[in-house]
């Protein structure tokens, strides 16, 4: 019998890392979001980079300390730190503050809603700040753990300890729960609206269809996930924690319920970070060792966009268009890929 | 993974209400020792400190996921860590302060059980400050305070001017009743040298080099290793004996016990054995501790354990002239003491 074939040696993968304008920022990366075709490189602490494609890099001032969350709807991007405050970046680089919270508690989660709605979290608080600037709270029994709103209607998804609560802050109806033991993290609804997931605190996922809250379990991970991205479509649902990109399939009405997820670019380091093109069913991959792969998604090819070196690859962000990739790692390392 | 000494060292603080926890943190964060701290505290404003790296948490316990109903971590804290690595380089060390009513066990769990916390953090000690006019008394009816002094590394036992010297050898007694390993510091106004409080590597496997009771201070060397087996169990509250003029208290339901072999031990027995003990009786084991010679090994062999978590590596070689002796201790609540020697005895290689 044959040797198992571990699959193409690096060195045979398709290479395009010559094409990737370098950027050394010097800072831990956080998370990177496009305004326009500037990518907006959060860092670890205080500060925002903006780089153009050409690799023109300016700074922005934005916390005193931390920098713990951050959020773009492509308009503006908006952060959160430990010096409690929520601050907004315009694609000019211009911050301004749009909240400081009075305790000065760390603002550890925000989202942005599609008609310029905020919603931030400090401890068990959430709260909403519609654009005229109507502010509304709600308190979850535990710290919030991530934030999302549905693609449809002013409907926030608050994740915590078992379970998540679907707030409508412009209803004086009930909220509803979704109940799950264990402690629910960062949460996504399906660009449908028909399911929502959380990424747990163990290694695990959770998911939820809306029409009937039946549960869909999403287990098997060898480490907690923390990075999840919609492929084009929502077809389906790309994940990091395991050695290759989990990909849960959303094609049918019952989700990945029954279905095996594929498992694509396997690699001897873990997942760290996926971001699925906004246009094509492609997505790039971060890995813990340095690596930066492109995937296609039908059959798993690969095109290798840096070389595993360093740290751990922190950050993906695709523009709006799905011409221009980047990429930021834990070490300050970053990079600037046009299509 | 970052070696153990480049992990950022994590005190708790531990202590029942009043005890003196608050100036204990005060004069860390206050004194001049060239180090800064991250202090994760439970009452804001308790402390009279200004600094970016005072953060309030919420003493979320949280169970895990895993079946196992003792297996607790802070939520809170998994999240204040991840926060806090984001400002790596600002700071030497994590002091974690805990209510008065808490129980150790999950903030120590949450630096065995959570992936990311232990990549970047080590549990460094518990530290317990405890009241010495009041402690005995909240040693009986405050079951959150005898866990505190069961689950210390050191014991700060605070406030001694306030007791005359019978009232002292007392408390004392009765500490050592419940936890003989811990390091005891006699203190007015929590002044007890920081050194002896932080820095101390309890968790380190590499540094658990001997377990014996900390009753050299006592200034009785004789042999403590009471194993209380010769107690008739009459359940009065609490039995006391003299032996040198040191008293000696053997508490009801929170005991230590400690195990010992000059014969090597036949490791395909006793790490089956000590699994499954601790899979079993883990909710009454706060503490477990343990440097043992297997046989045909020439490795000491070092674990230690919080309730049903257990770590464990070799450590070195035995020394030329070293007694290859196995010395294995738990600090609990009810122990199955009879049960827990039978089984270690048919882990002796005979």
């Amino acid at each position: 019998m044959k040797e198992f074939d571990p699959g193409e040696a690096p060195s045979s993968i398709v290479s395009i890392t010559d094409r990737v304008k370098q950027l050394p920022l010097g800072a831990a990366v956080g998370s990177v979001h496009f305004l326009g075709d500037r990518a907006f490189f959060v860092g670890a602490e205080e500060c925002v980079a903006i780089a153009t494609a050409d690799g023109e890099i300016t700074r922005t001032e934005t916390h005193f300390g931390a920098i713990l969350c951050a959020a773009s709807d492509g308009k503006r991007l908006v952060t959160g730190g430990d010096d409690g405050k929520l601050i907004a970046i315009d694609a000019k680089g211009e911050t301004a503050i749009i909240t400081t919270d009075a305790k000065r508690r760390w603002i550890d989660n925000v989202a942005l809603h599609g008609d310029g709605t905020v919603a931030w979290s400090a401890g068990k608080t959430a709260f909403v700040r519609n654009p005229k600037g109507e502010e509304k709270t709600f308190e979850v029994p535990s710290t919030v753990g991530g934030l999302a709103f549905a693609p449809k209607g002013l409907r926030l998804a608050i994740a915590h300890y078992n379970g998540v609560t679907l707030w409508f802050p412009n209803m004086a109806a009930n909220p509803e729960f979704l109940e799950w033991a264990g402690s629910h993290l960062a949460v996504s609804f399906s660009p449908d609206n028909k399911f929502l997931v959380t990424a747990m605190h163990e290694a695990a996922m959770h998911g939820w269809r809306l029409a009937d809250n039946r549960h869909m379990r999403m287990s098997g991970y060898p480490g907690r996930v923390r990075s999840m991205s919609w492929s084009v479509g929502g077809k389906g649902l790309a994940t990091s924690g395991a050695d290759t990109v989990i990909v849960w399939p959303f094609t049918s009405k019952d989700g990945p319920m029954g279905k095996e997820p594929a498992m694509l670019a396997p690699m001897p380091a873990r997942v760290a970070v996926v971001a699925c093109h906004p246009k094509n069913d492609i997505m790039a991959v971060g890995y813990a060792d340095g690596t930066v792969l492109m995937v296609r998604l039908e059959d798993g090819a690969e095109i290798l966009v840096r070389r595993n070196a360093g740290t751990a690859v922190s950050a993906l962000g695709w523009n709006a268009k799905g011409t221009l990739l980047a990429f930021g790692t834990e070490d300050g390392d970053a990079g600037i890929l046009e299509m | 993974m970052a070696e153990a000494s480049q992990k950022i060292p994590v005190t708790v603080l531990t202590g029942y209400l009043g005890a003196g926890k608050t100036t204990l943190l005060n004069r860390i964060l206050s004194e001049n020792h060239g180090k800064k701290y991250a202090v994760i505290v439970n009452e804001f404003g308790e402390i009279g400190i200004d600094n970016d790296l005072i953060i309030g948490a919420d003493e979320e316990v949280f169970e895990m996921n895993n079946g196992c109903v003792c297996c607790t971590v802070r939520g809170d804290l998994v999240r204040i860590m991840d926060g806090l690595m984001k400002r790596k380089g600002k700071f030497d060390a994590i002091i974690v302060e805990t209510t008065g009513l808490a129980d150790p066990a999950p903030v120590a769990q949450t630096f065995f059980v959570d992936e990311d916390v232990q990549k970047n953090a080590r549990l460094d000690a518990v530290v317990t400050v405890a009241d010495a006019k009041w402690l005995s008394d909240r040693l009986k009816d405050a079951p959150e305070a005898k866990n505190q002094i069961a689950f210390a590394d050191v014991i700060v036992l605070n406030k001694t001017d306030l007791v005359s010297k019978p009232e002292l050898a007392e408390v004392e007694a009765r500490i050592r009743g419940i936890n003989p390993y811990a390091k005891l510091h006699r203190t007015e106004r929590c002044q007890v040298g920081l050194t002896d409080v932080l820095e101390r590597g309890a968790f380190d496997l590499d540094r658990i080099l001997e377990i014996e009771p900390d009753f050299l201070e006592a200034g009785d060397d004789h042999d403590h290793d009471h194993d209380h087996h010769h107690h008739d169990h009459d359940h009065h509250h609490h039995h006391d004996h003299s032996h040198g003029g040191l008293k000696h208290y053997h508490d009801e339901d929170m005991q230590s016990l400690s195990l010992r072999s000059e014969k090597p031990l036949d490791p395909t027995k006793f790490m089956p054995w000590l699994q499954n003990l601790v899979a079993t009786e883990g909710q009454k084991i706060l503490r477990s501790k343990g440097i043992l010679a297997f046989t045909g090994d020439d490795d000491r062999y070092v674990f230690q354990g919080v309730h049903m978590m257990l770590e464990g590596d070799h450590q070195r070689k035995w020394k030329d002239g070293e007694k290859r002796e196995s010395r294995v201790v738990f600090i609990g609540r009810e122990l199955p003491e009879q049960a827990i020697r039978d089984g270690f005895e048919q882990c002796i290689t005979t």
